[in-house]
């Protein structure tokens, strides 16, 4: 028996041959992606867990967490291998009758933590995104509220487009020059602030102006019509209703300003610094102060210190703080922005 | 039905109006006479100036880049709207607008209707309380949304939402509300609620409407202005433009032989 013909029997098996080729080899793709971001985190998870948390209570490694780097000194004792902090190995020598002379190998920042790097990283993007948002939503509202177009804001638009464009090193140079030594502000938390606000400042202007285009034209005439000035409108009809869209445009920025490493280490990033950014004699010194930064910190410990069988925990282990403390802070964003959301929806 | 008085003495005074999009005219010479508590509509085919000239009265168009009066003048109380003395915002509270596609604001109903008078610096809970239920009364919806004033607007009706505009409009105290085309998205039984509306409205606001449903506008308009290619070609009673209009146009047009 002949298999049935009808007027939609198939006609070519190259045609259904090219279209099955051309789905695998975009299915191939999309897979090469999933298994290379799968490596890499998967890589820093582990490497990195074994770093951040232990086998007893209270599992995660509150030393490494919440505590500054310090030297790791390697010596035997006892006939024993000890393995000590700096800190540790002073009080050691000072207790142990005998101790005074021991002879120690010293790691540098392979001991105690990163607690210096995780507040630096913090501060970092809490007073960029302040300042990014504040510039740019401002500038998002003039262009697109109020300024007519014309040459010179095709002009505007043009060169912000041209910023985004700029790679961040450049970002890093041009703080350097600008605030670093033109203002004189030295290697500082303010200095970061700036080079970093500048960094993404292009992202959060785009955005915000997306945001505040698609806020329906209707609320504005409802508003302006019931005799609203043009920034009661804004205030009241506008800008409520794009905040969520300019959440988004942030959290995008949160991850880049926490990322980057090339504007800040000219302009705010110390190798080491001993105390914390808060414990500042003048409530001025906070903001002229270098902090430790995440990225610039792993930075430092891969390729600017010898490299023993002890740098990898600390590599690996930022690295795995970083992430976290990146997914957290948008997690955090996204949160708020769907809980504006749901609260504002038109 | 509407009595056809036209006794009535004018609030809004249009004379000899010339008005552009940047070199584009949309409005030549209209000279017309809106009187004070009566409902005027605007009818003619789609592009012939009616809705430009609505917004016009409360300067919307001020918002349109190139769109400017040419020549003549609008005047209402005797003073030209377009005066170097004329404050636009104040202008706007005594001008009221309701527009083509209902917008409640994405809030709740009552924060809806004391939208204006926030604007305003009212903070006075008593007041607002009474004139937002006053507002909602006057536009028919009080009973139907009483007990629900702090739900989201956007939960009502189109129907519903539309006279919630015209209760937010109310609620400034316009003396002038403009309406353009209200109806043009509701069903029949939502636009039958918005036309009684109208009529309860008409004994305290004077009301120009722009429609294009002919039968609306001899329903519920007490004089009716035809317009065609920027220009007015007729301005009457309504009884007298849809049965015995002066001019052939006027004819053609609302008998539905184009349009």
């Amino acid at each position: 028996m002949s298999a049935p013909t009808h007027r939609f029997t198939p006609r070519s098996g190259a045609r259904r041959l090219r279209e099955a080729v051309v789905v695998a080899l975009f299915r191939a793709a999309t897979y090469a992606v999933l298994l290379a971001g799968g490596g890499v985190f998967a890589d820093i998870l582990y490497k990195g867990s074994r770093t951040v948390f232990q086998a007893e209570a209270p599992f995660i490694n509150t030393t490494f967490l919440f505590s500054s780097p310090e030297s790791l000194h390697v010596f035997e004792w006892e006939g024993r291998r000890r393995e000590m902090g700096d800190r540790e190995f002073r009080a050691f020598r000072e207790r142990e009758p005998g101790a005074a002379d021991v002879r120690a190998e010293s790691f540098v920042y392979s001991a105690g933590g990163i607690w210096p790097c995780i507040a630096g990283t913090l501060l970092l993007v809490a007073g960029a995104m302040s300042l990014a948002l504040a510039v740019g939503v401002s500038s998002a509202v003039y262009l697109s509220e109020y300024a007519r177009d014309g040459r010179f804001i095709r002009f505007v638009r043009l060169a912000i487009l041209n910023l985004a464009g700029v790679p961040s090193i450049v970002f890093g140079l041009f703080g350097f020059g600008m605030f670093v030594i033109f203002f004189g502000w030295n290697v500082s938390l303010i200095a970061g602030w700036f080079t970093l606000a500048f960094m993404v400042l292009p992202v959060v202007i785009t955005a915000s102006e997306e945001a505040l285009k698609a806020v329906p034209q209707g609320l504005r005439a409802a508003a302006l019509a019931l005799g609203a000035t043009r920034w009661q409108t804004i205030r009241t009809a506008v800008l409520p209703y794009a905040l969520p869209g300019i959440l988004t445009s942030s959290i995008l920025g949160i991850a880049r300003v926490a990322g980057e490493t090339a504007p800040i280490m000219f302009t705010a990033a110390y190798v080491v610094r001993d105390r914390l950014p808060w414990e500042v004699e003048r409530a001025v010194d906070f903001l002229f102060q270098g902090v430790m930064a995440l990225p610039y910190h792993i930075y430092v410990v891969s390729s600017k210190i010898p490299q023993n069988e002890y740098t990898e925990r600390v590599q690996y282990g930022t690295a795995f703080v970083f992430l976290l403390l990146v997914a957290l802070v948008a997690a955090a964003s996204i949160l708020l922005r769907n809980r504006l959301r749901a609260r504002l929806r038109w | 039905m509407p009595n056809q008085t036209t006794a009535s003495s004018p609030i809004v005074e249009i004379s000899e109006l010339d008005f552009c999009y940047g070199s584009v005219p949309a409005l030549h010479g209209v000279n017309l006479s809106i009187p004070a508590r009566q409902v005027t509509a605007l009818i003619g085919p789609s592009g012939c100036g009616k809705s430009t000239l609505l917004r016009c009265l409360n300067r919307m168009n001020d918002l349109i880049e190139g769109a400017r009066v040419v020549r003549g003048s609008i005047r209402i109380h005797g003073v030209d709207i377009h005066g170097p003395e004329v404050d636009v915002i104040e202008l706007r509270k005594h001008v009221g607008m309701v527009f083509q596609k209902s917008n409640p604001f994405p809030k709740s109903i009552y924060e809806n209707i004391a939208y204006g008078l926030r604007l305003q610096g009212v903070r006075d809970r008593a007041r607002l309380d009474a004139v937002v239920e006053q507002s909602l009364r006057g536009a028919a919806l009080w009973d139907e949304v009483k007990d629900r004033l702090q739900q989201s607007a956007l939960g009502l009706s189109g129907g519903q939402q539309q006279r919630l505009c015209i209760a937010r409009t109310i609620a400034v105290e316009p003396e002038v509300i403009l309406m353009d085309e209200p109806c043009s998205a509701l069903d029949p039984v939502a636009t039958a609620k918005i036309e009684e509306l109208i009529q309860e409205l008409r004994s305290r606001y004077s009301i120009v409407i722009v429609t294009h449903n002919m039968q609306q506008a001899a329903r519920c308009s007490d004089q009716t202005a035809f317009f065609y290619l920027g220009r007015l070609i007729e301005h009457a009673p309504t009884r007298d433009i849809f049965t015995s209009p002066a001019n052939p146009q006027t004819e053609a047009y609302v008998s539905g032989r184009f349009g």
